[in-house]
């Protein structure tokens, strides 16, 4: 944000006391440093992107030759076929994920049955171990099944959806928001439990419903570790995130840190218009399920 | 301690006050303990007795029921069919005959196995006809370990099938003898959508859950007690077995390693998890505060443009975290661009040691954190300012409260209170929080006293970045990792547990519906 428009801001605000004035000021200096630093890396990785002069890591931002070469130069990699995988993956596994975490959340929200805390209790406790340690078995399950390497995508959507119940805090918190009562009287009309579920009970949350496939579509475009793991030795079964991180490592990163930025533009541009279109659902999910726990 | 009451506690200077609240917080941690081990015991004893119950209600059932009841002892179902309820006996029935199959088969050689883990391990026997080597595989210890528990797990659910279907016998008994009708195997199904609806809904989850989270972290809370690592994979060079409380006596024990020369793992852990608890706090605490700052300027009467700001904060959140972290960790990096930026500039002659001194590293993690961190925190603490009720600020103002006096006199105390369980997931997720530390340093730089045979260990390792390179290490201490692991757990559920009873009430649930 410019100056100009600071003073003009400011100047809206001449019958405020002085006081605030200075005070607000200071915000606006403040959120326009902020606002910079927190732009600056994205403007420096789109520009690097078109840079055609130096394939490695200079001095300045700038390019002083601009091109396309470096999206060009994707195509000589394998990057489309890790673009394509990561994209049918996120797409897949923001359906089945939603379908799973609405399940979960919509019971142990709306349902008094007798093990519903100890439940709770209990996936409380699992959550406490650290996911990587089960690393090294759901590898050798999935080697046995043979959802590793080539075909390690299909096994990388299971591990993902199977173990997806667990995140079902953020849904059950907005759940928990929508009146009991209107279940009930949709029950006293003689509707069952799953007529409410789909004629009551969806129609009104759209707003988690999207919050949950935008986090569930988001997640396989940053998973690294185990898809790392799983896809080891080979080239054909990586997600975006595994072939473009060895792309920055010692010895490859001379000749491919530019190509890494333009990748990283690629990846990056549909998930954030994606997320800033949805911004508001994303809001409403993290304020309204995460303060309740 | 000594208890004030409340008089004399208000007679208390200001440093005595919070001198007495610090004291108070610490002594209370310990009796939180005792409560917390102390319900686990309670839990564990009616857990037993409820075992205890059943199986007294088994004999007692035997002695008095009906045939069929009896019947259904042997075989399962028996008493459901006699009751004319086909579905559920046919259910019944088949899952005896698939568990009886499976053990016949397969589970009984799994579970013959298991205290063993396997006994012949690959040889390599000589063919005289074509005059080689060849290797012969025989027992996996690996597949011996995962069947045998898979196993375990089935006999108990076989054990509680069982019983559920003598108790359905005699229940269905008892409500003919009271003159109404038994629920017909149409009934049974209708409720899967209504009065069982839960468990329709349940069952996908909680199969996914139960093979994909729970078994495997028993199968590697196992692993902890065996020797399974690189070399002995259990299969194609060496068979792994059970080694007791070793591993444990390993990472714990204070004797410095004298085949690498480096300290004793007991040491390497106290460092590793005093980091990583420096970490979670610097990095829970600095983005919750900032963060709230940042939502309360935003909000703040008269600032403008208020849905641009947030919009360009939350851009850390949109743009995956592998390329967002890669690429700052390389622009910080020894020749990355602001290295150069500055040494092009004149400003200085050598390269800043963003990564290189462990000092700095763990500066540098800790703010780069900050920029990642910061949008969530706003975006939770927008949603709670705004349901602060305004006519509390209104009261303060007329009463003549600076600006900092209702910030914590109204602000700070309301957000604390709401977000105590969300600041206790940020801390113990700061702790596993893998993506930052490995993404940015990797654990760099190295620490030559703490790296031995089970892979070098960094400054800016945190537990989990740990685990992970036991793993992936040179040896592939797989033992290791999962005792590791376990250090883990039991360290976030005394933190988890702590803050639980020290909260303020966690709210009922129940108060929103």
């Amino acid at each position: 944000m410019s100056d100009v428009k600071v003073q003009k801001a400011m100047k809206q605000h001449m019958g405020l006391t002085a006081s605030r004035r200075i005070s607000n000021t200071a915000i606006y200096i403040v959120l326009t440093v902020m606002s910079v630093i927190w732009l600056i890396p994205f403007i420096c990785i789109v520009l690097q992107s078109f840079r055609v002069e130096s394939t490695w890591q200079v001095g300045y931002v700038i390019p002083r030759q601009w091109g396309w070469n470096n999206y060009v130069n994707l195509a000589n990699t394998d990057f489309w076929r890790w673009y394509t995988n990561t994209f049918v993956l996120a797409i897949l596994t923001a359906i089945l994920q939603t379908v799973i975490v609405l399940c979960m959340s919509y019971t142990l929200s709306r349902f008094r049955f007798k093990m519903r805390k100890p439940l709770m209790k209990f996936m409380l406790v699992l959550g406490l171990f650290p996911g990587m340690m089960t690393m090294i078995i759901l590898y050798r399950v999935l080697a046995d099944l043979g959802l590793t390497q080539k075909n390690s995508i299909p096994g990388l959507l299971l591990v993902y959806v199977a173990s997806s119940g667990m995140g079902y805090y953020v849904s059950k918190g907005f759940f928990d928001t929508i009146s009991k009562s209107l279940d009930e009287a949709a029950r006293v009309d003689g509707a069952n439990r799953f007529k409410v579920l789909v004629k009551i009970i969806l129609p009104l949350s759209k707003p988690i419903v999207i919050y949950t496939v935008l986090t569930a579509f988001m997640g396989p475009w940053g998973d690294f570790v185990f898809a790392r793991y799983i896809s080891m030795g080979t080239s054909a079964g990586k997600n975006v995130a595994v072939g473009m991180y060895d792309w920055l490592s010692q010895d490859q990163i001379g000749k491919n840190y530019t190509m890494f930025c333009a990748g990283g533009v690629l990846v990056a541009l549909p998930v954030t218009i994606l997320f800033l279109f949805l911004q508001r659902y994303y809001v409403e999910g993290i304020t309204g399920g995460a303060v309740k726990g | 301690m000594k208890r004030y009451s409340d008089l004399e506690y208000l007679r208390l200077s200001k440093l005595q006050k919070f001198l007495y609240r610090l004291e108070s917080f610490f002594c209370s941690i310990p009796v939180a303990v005792w409560h917390t081990i102390k319900k686990l015991g309670l839990a564990i004893w009616s857990f037993i007795k409820g075992i205890g119950l059943g199986i007294a209600e088994v004999v007692t059932t035997f002695k008095n029921g009906s045939k069929p009841t009896r019947l259904s002892y042997v075989i399962m179902g028996a008493g459901c069919f006699a009751h004319g309820q086909i579905l559920r006996g046919i259910l019944f029935l088949l899952f005896e005959i698939v568990f009886i199959f499976y053990m016949v088969t397969t589970g009984a050689y799994w579970l013959s196995m298991l205290p063993s883990l396997g006994k012949l391990g690959p040889t390599k026997d000589y063919n005289v006809i074509l005059d080689v080597y060849t290797t012969h595989y025989h027992d996996n210890s690996f597949k011996i370990l995962l069947y045998g528990v898979l196993t375990i797990f089935f006999i108990i659910a076989f054990i509680y099938t069982w019983w559920v279907n003598i108790r359905q016998s005699k229940t269905a008994e008892q409500i003919l003898a009271s003159g109404k009708k038994l629920k017909s195997g149409r009934d049974d199904l209708r409720s899967l959508v209504d009065d069982s609806f839960h468990k329709t809904l349940l069952a996908l989850p909680m199969t996914g859950i139960l093979v994909f989270t729970v078994m495997p972290i028993v199968f590697m809370m196992l692993v902890a007690f065996t020797n399974y690592d690189g070399a002995h994979n259990g299969y194609s060079n060496n068979l792994f077995h059970w080694v007791g409380l070793d591993n444990f006596n390993t990472m714990l024990s204070w004797t410095s390693n004298t085949s690498s020369g480096a300290q004793s793992y007991a040491a390497t852990f106290g460092e590793v998890l005093t980091w990583t608890l420096i970490w979670a706090f610097f990095a829970t605490f600095t983005n919750y505060f900032l963060g709230m700052m940042v939502a309360m300027a935003i909000n703040k009467k008269g600032i403008r443009f208020k849905k641009g700001w947030r919009t360009i904060l939350v851009m850390t959140i949109a743009i995956p975290q592998f390329i967002s972290l890669l690429y700052v960790s390389k622009m910080f990096a020894k020749n990355g661009l602001i290295n150069n930026f500055l040494i092009d500039m004149k400003w200085i002659d050598t390269a800043l040691p963003f990564f290189e001194k462990a000092s700095w590293a763990r500066v540098t993690v800790i703010l780069i954190n900050i920029w990642i961190g910061i949008p969530y925190l706003m975006l939770t603490a927008t949603g709670i300012l705004m349901n602060i009720p305004q006519d509390l600020y209104e009261s303060a103002r007329i009463d003549g409260a600076s600006g900092w006096q209702q910030y914590s006199k109204i602000t700070l105390p309301y957000m604390l209170f709401v977000t105590g369980p969300y600041l206790l997931t940020q801390f113990t997720g700061n702790m596993n929080n893998f993506n930052v530390i490995f993404l940015l340093t990797g654990g760099a730089p190295n620490n030559p006293a703490a790296s031995n045979s089970a892979g070098t260990v960094g400054y800016t390792d945190l537990l989990i970045t740990w685990l992970y390179k036991i793993t992936m290490g040179a040896e592939s201490q797989y033992y290791l990792a999962s005792v590791v692991g376990i250090m883990v757990f039991v360290v976030v559920a005394l933190i988890t547990l702590v803050a639980y009873s020290l909260l303020p009430s966690i709210k009922n649930e129940e108060d929103f519906q």
